[in-house]
């Protein structure tokens, strides 16, 4: 089944077969960061703008990696030393860059629906990298890779999402995918963070973690985002820690050959204990060689091809 | 799109003697078979190669490695293809630093492919040769490439298609030349 869109704002917009398309896309992409000349000619000639309007390492060296390999030409722009400090609008400093006869912009953005916003004006692929607490489509994409590189296959895998839900652009991808791909997806965490709008998702809903933890083949922990909690969604971190905290002690109570997760940056004794971080049933590391390999698939479906008139 | 049937060129009779001919041309033209690996272009060069291998197996007791090359990355036209092409796995567990390269593919037609799969090749190490073999040359050529080994010569026309079906993939072994039925 082939891939046509124009743009990659979110995995809500893909069907299950445009994801299975870019998972097996990626699954060939894996052996050339493996070779000696760890490139191919795919995508000379072609020009990336990575837009990054807040921080970034895993993501945006990703992209950078990603494009590399592919021999696209990719340019890095940070808000920081831009003429956004001069109080140049979003919408004008996409368009100048865009000027410079680019292809795709990967952008990351504070403001959940500015991805959208931009691909109404901009005539390049555009890659959401993040926005808000919207989606994050290739961070969904490469944790489905490395769950099925692990499981197999996805379908009826019981899968838990804990942490900061309300405020995961993570979450929210993965709960779309994962859904789509048929797995049983539980959320987990304190009542503040998990609104009850989120089971119109199909998704279940446990406020104790030692409870939904039991049978569950993955566990996928959110960082607790430490910048946010002047909102006081919780008591403090001690709490936090004590109830929903990933440690050996609960990470027992799963089934034998469950996997851990989480996208990073983590918070070491946080929300993971740091042993249990660096144990091998830990993935956070794989996560991170194949978004690699995740977003080289994304970017030869999105360029690769003849420009197609298409309308999403 | 429709395809009239035109010819059927070879059956599975010839397509095994064509086979174990070329095998043997290898054979004396490679003394050291210990350093020939054998690389097989999606999809049906894999199997051309297995066979080889195999024979080569049987007859000089030397156990050949296969690898399976996909071109997709390397193709020179990108921007004109219409539809997207899938990308499938390059699977050669070996180096071929110093090796002896036999490059395999079914139809020999512009060149391109084989194009594309040497720049590949070349981006996995520095092979000490590289040599082609073909099941069918269809003539055509767009770029200065020729095989060392030819299963049949088969002048075509630009308009007609050229299939290779193996058992492996397919329902018999035959190569058929057909041509686009007229859309009137």
């Amino acid at each position: 089944m082939p891939f046509i869109h124009k743009h990659l704002l979110g995995t809500q917009f893909l069907s299950p077969s445009e994801i299975t398309t870019v998972l097996d896309t990626a699954e060939s992409m894996l052996e050339i960061s493996t070779r000696e000349v760890k490139k191919v000619p795919t995508l000379r000639g072609k020009t990336i703008i990575n837009l990054f309007f807040e921080p970034s390492t895993r993501t945006r060296s990703s992209f950078e990696m990603a494009a590399k390999r592919l021999s696209a030409d990719i340019i890095n722009f940070s808000k920081e030393t831009s003429s956004m400090v001069k109080k140049e609008s979003l919408k004008d400093t996409v368009l100048n860059l865009e000027a410079m006869n680019t292809d795709a912009l990967i952008v990351r953005h504070s403001s959940s629906g500015a991805l959208h916003f931009i691909s109404t004006f901009c005539k390049s692929h555009i890659i959401n990298a993040g926005d808000g607490t919207h989606e994050h489509p290739t961070q969904a994409l490469l944790d489905a890779f490395t769950i099925r590189q692990e499981k197999k296959n996805i379908e009826g895998l019981r899968i838990l999402i804990v942490g900061d839900i309300l405020h995961s652009r993570v979450a929210r991808s993965n709960i779309f995918l994962l859904k789509k791909l048929g797995a049983e997806v539980i959320l987990v965490g304190p009542p503040s963070f998990i609104p009850k709008e989120f089971k119109k998702f199909g998704v279940d809903i446990d406020f104790n973690l030692d409870r939904a933890i039991k049978e569950a083949d993955v566990v996928m922990m959110l960082r607790i985002q430490l910048e946010r909690q002047q909102k006081n969604l919780f008591p403090s971190i001690r709490e936090y820690r004590n109830l929903y905290s990933l440690t050996r002690k609960r990470f027992r109570l799963a089934k034998k050959n469950a996997i851990i997760m989480h996208p990073g940056p983590i918070n070491r004794g946080v929300e993971i204990s740091a042993d249990l971080a660096d144990s091998a049933k830990s993935l956070i590391l794989k996560q991170v060689e194949n978004g690699i390999a995740v977003r080289m698939a994304v970017l030869y479906l999105l360029l690769g091809g003849k420009e197609r008139e298409i309308t999403d | 799109m429709e395809e009239k049937i035109k010819a059927r060129v070879m059956d599975s009779r010839k397509i095994k003697r064509a086979i174990q001919r070329m095998t043997t041309e290898i054979i004396e033209r490679n003394r050291t078979l210990s350093n020939l690996v054998i690389i097989g272009i999606r999809t049906r060069g894999i199997y051309l190669g297995k066979r080889i291998s195999k024979l080569i197996k049987e007859l000089e007791n030397t156990d050949i490695p296969v690898g399976v090359l996909d071109i997709t990355l390397y193709r020179d036209d990108f921007s004109e293809l219409e539809a997207q092409h899938m990308v499938k796995k390059t699977e050669i567990n070996f180096s071929v630093g110093d090796k002896d390269i036999l490059l395999v593919d079914d139809v020999l037609f512009t060149g391109r492919t084989i194009r594309a799969a040497m720049d590949s090749l070349i981006d996995l190490g520095r092979p000490n040769s590289i040599q082609l073999l073909v099941l069918i040359d269809r003539g055509h050529r767009e770029l200065p490439i020729r095989a060392d080994y030819v299963g049949k010569v088969l002048p075509t026309s630009k308009r007609e298609i050229v299939h290779v079906q193996l058992k492996e993939i397919d329902k018999s072994d035959e190569v058929l030349i057909t041509e686009p039925a007229e859309t009137k």
